[in-house]
């Protein structure tokens, strides 16, 4: 426990200060102990009050109605797999998954392809106009997606692209411009001019340089942008809502609501879905926590 | 690559109609998409906002600004933008101050930091919809709270939280926060790592406790991160549907409604597209004013040395 309180005293830590100081009357370490106990204890408690609702909902999977409604904190007795192989065996789940999984790649690969067009230019062109038109790019940030819906609803049935993932890809590829191009534009800037000086002098043109020096250079820039848009698709819920209707077109958020809406009655199962549709996007946060902290804390606090 | 130096310099493509056409397709695909999919439909929404339409028959019926004084005075509209606004107030006094204080206990180095950064932003990555079907069954009577509250002898305490229009609007502020603080913890603690630790041992040198050291030296640095979560926060709650939608779809007897869900309610289940129309300008005005806001108070003091330094 000595270990939790020298961080309050970081600069003793260097042997020169600690040389210099006092020893610490024993009242006050008391009290630091006392404290580091006392901020263990809320930090622990709010990572339980995270983990709770989602070990319930895993463990609540493998119960069956009556034991969920009697004991709802105690561990399944029995263990009822019943419910995740039924979910696991029903090609709808499937479907739904393959669904999201193709709207995500399509989205992500318009937004991020376009966005890095864009940054390129916004970041080492001089052209008129392109501060106007790099507002006009970041006010996106502003407004959320819900005004547009009723419109482009309207829009997407007349371009006939009802229950087809474009009419979804393309709208979420379209919102997402913004927080991409902010990201990737100071990255680009970054890349020494001399660089494209020297390819130039290869004869290598704008595009040759974007697409075969500065994209491969701003690999990690790319991720980030790119972690971003899946995570933003894959939960991404009123746009399907509105555009899909065929059941076959579903997504996985359309799945679980019409799912828990269906069973009412039958908890265990509905959490049984909810877990398994859950795990993609935390076994994907474990992959890519540190590209989305990155690019969410960029975009935002631009460091 | 064996070309001479003395003929590529004379055709390299740096002046003329040739660079200009070169930067046009490069913003070419992103501007016609953004201009298709966002500008386009927000500027539809003001033009479906004056007329009274179905989305099915031609645009006909000219109402003027009528839906817009038919929004204003439904008080069910009403109780929808306060519902909005009291998740404003609740997120900046309660999330954002618990999020400061989680993210300066993380701040520190201390045994568990990385796990328990990683526990407390991992909401962020599930969908609202999962949230908040996970949520409305725990919350349910005989769920995961009824029985804890049992469990420690509170029982009577336990109320049927979504379903009592008293207590609906802050079990889903709780559920919120729940999914959210982890994020606005990221945020800040990425700004309190911008801070220069020098200034911090300065404050403690000068014979400031660590409070003060907090109150005078980090906090007024912390500023610009502060401001951008506050706006952030401030966009998530006018735009809330997926939670609301999902957990009460509005109810009980409308005690949940948001602006977002009113809009989906009139225009997709009731087809009366041009009310729903004049409710999202409505709701695109409270951003409008929220982004010239932010244009004033936080993106000219802020970006200014971001975007300067920035390109070094």
């Amino acid at each position: 426990m000595t270990s939790v309180s020298s961080p309050t005293t970081d600069s003793a830590a260097r042997p020169m200060t600690a040389a210099a100081r006092p020893p610490v009357p024993a009242a006050i370490r008391l009290g630091r102990i006392v404290s580091a106990i006392a901020r263990y204890g809320f930090l622990l408690l709010v990572a339980a009050v995270i983990v709770v609702p989602i070990v319930y909902a895993v463990l609540g999977g493998f119960k069956d109605p009556a034991q969920l409604a009697n004991d709802a904190i105690g561990l399944p007795n029995p263990w009822v797999v019943e419910n995740y192989t039924d979910v696991l065996t029903d090609p709808s789940f499937w479907r739904q998954l393959a669904n999201s999984s193709i709207i995500a790649g399509l989205s992500t690969i318009l937004v991020v392809l376009f966005a890095a067009l864009a940054a390129f230019v916004f970041a080492r062109r001089a052209f008129p106009g392109r501060e106007v038109l790099y507002t006009l790019f970041t006010l996106g940030l502003l407004f959320p997606a819900a005004v547009a819906i009723l419109p482009l609803f309207i829009l997407v049935r007349d371009l006939g692209l009802l229950d087809n993932p474009l009419g979804i890809a393309l709208p979420e590829a379209a919102f997402g411009l913004p927080l991409t191009i902010v990201v990737l534009r100071p990255f680009f800037r970054s890349i020494p001019t001399e660089l494209e000086d020297a390819a130039s002098i290869d004869g290598c043109g704008s595009f040759g340089f974007f697409w075969r020096i500065l994209l491969p250079l701003s690999r990690p820039a790319l991720a980030t942008v790119g972690v971003l848009a899946i995570v933003a698709s894959w939960n991404q819920f009123l746009l399907p809502l509105v555009m899909l209707s065929d059941e076959s077109h579903w997504t996985l958020p359309l799945g679980v609501t019409n799912f828990s809406t269906q069973y009412t009655t039958d908890t265990a199962r509905i959490l049984a879905y909810t877990t398994l549709a859950l795990i993609p996007a935390l076994v994907f946060y474990l992959f890519a926590e540190r590209q989305l902290v990155g690019g969410l804390t960029q975009g935002s606090v631009k460091g | 690559m064996t070309t001479t130096i003395g003929a590529d310099t004379t055709r390299r493509p740096r002046r003329g109609p040739g660079r200009r056409t070169a930067i046009a397709l490069f913003l070419l695909p992103a501007l016609l998409l953004y201009a298709i999919f966002v500008l386009f439909p927000i500027v539809q929404a003001v033009r479906y906002s004056v007329f009274k339409w179905n989305g099915l028959t031609p645009l006909t019926d000219f109402v003027g600004l009528a839906n817009y004084q038919r929004a204003l005075a439904d008080p069910v509209f009403q109780g929808a933008v306060q519902h909005n606004l009291l998740v404003i107030v609740l997120s900046l006094v309660v999330q954002i101050p618990f999020a400061l204080g989680l993210a300066l206990m993380l701040s520190r180095r201390f045994r568990g930091r990385t796990v328990l950064r990683l526990v407390f932003f991992a909401p962020y990555v599930i969908a609202e919809v999962i949230t908040g079907v996970v949520w409305s069954l725990l919350l349910q009577p005989s769920g995961l709270a009824d029985g804890l509250l049992h469990a420690i002898g509170l029982g009577s305490l336990y109320q049927p939280w979504l379903a009592d229009p008293s207590t609906v609007m802050l079990a889903m502020f709780f559920v919120i926060s729940w999914k959210y603080f982890g994020f606005h913890m990221i945020l800040l603690l990425a700004g309190l790592q911008g801070i220069p630790h020098e200034l911090e041992e300065a404050a403690a040198i000068d014979g400031a406790t660590r409070r003060q050291a907090i109150r005078f030296v980090t906090l007024p640095l912390l500023g610009p991160t502060l401001r951008v979560s506050v706006f952030l926060s401030i966009i998530g709650a006018l735009q809330l549907f997926d939670l609301i939608w999902v957990t009460t779809g509005g109810g009980p007897i409308n005690a949940s409604n948001t602006m977002a869900t009113y809009m989906f309610d009139w225009g997709f289940k009731r087809f009366q597209l041009g009310y729903g129309s004049a409710v999202a300008v409505i709701l695109f005005g409270f951003a409008l004013i929220l982004a010239l806001a932010y244009q004033r108070w936080v993106l000219r003091r802020d970006t200014e040395g971001a975007m300067t330094t920035g390109g070094e």
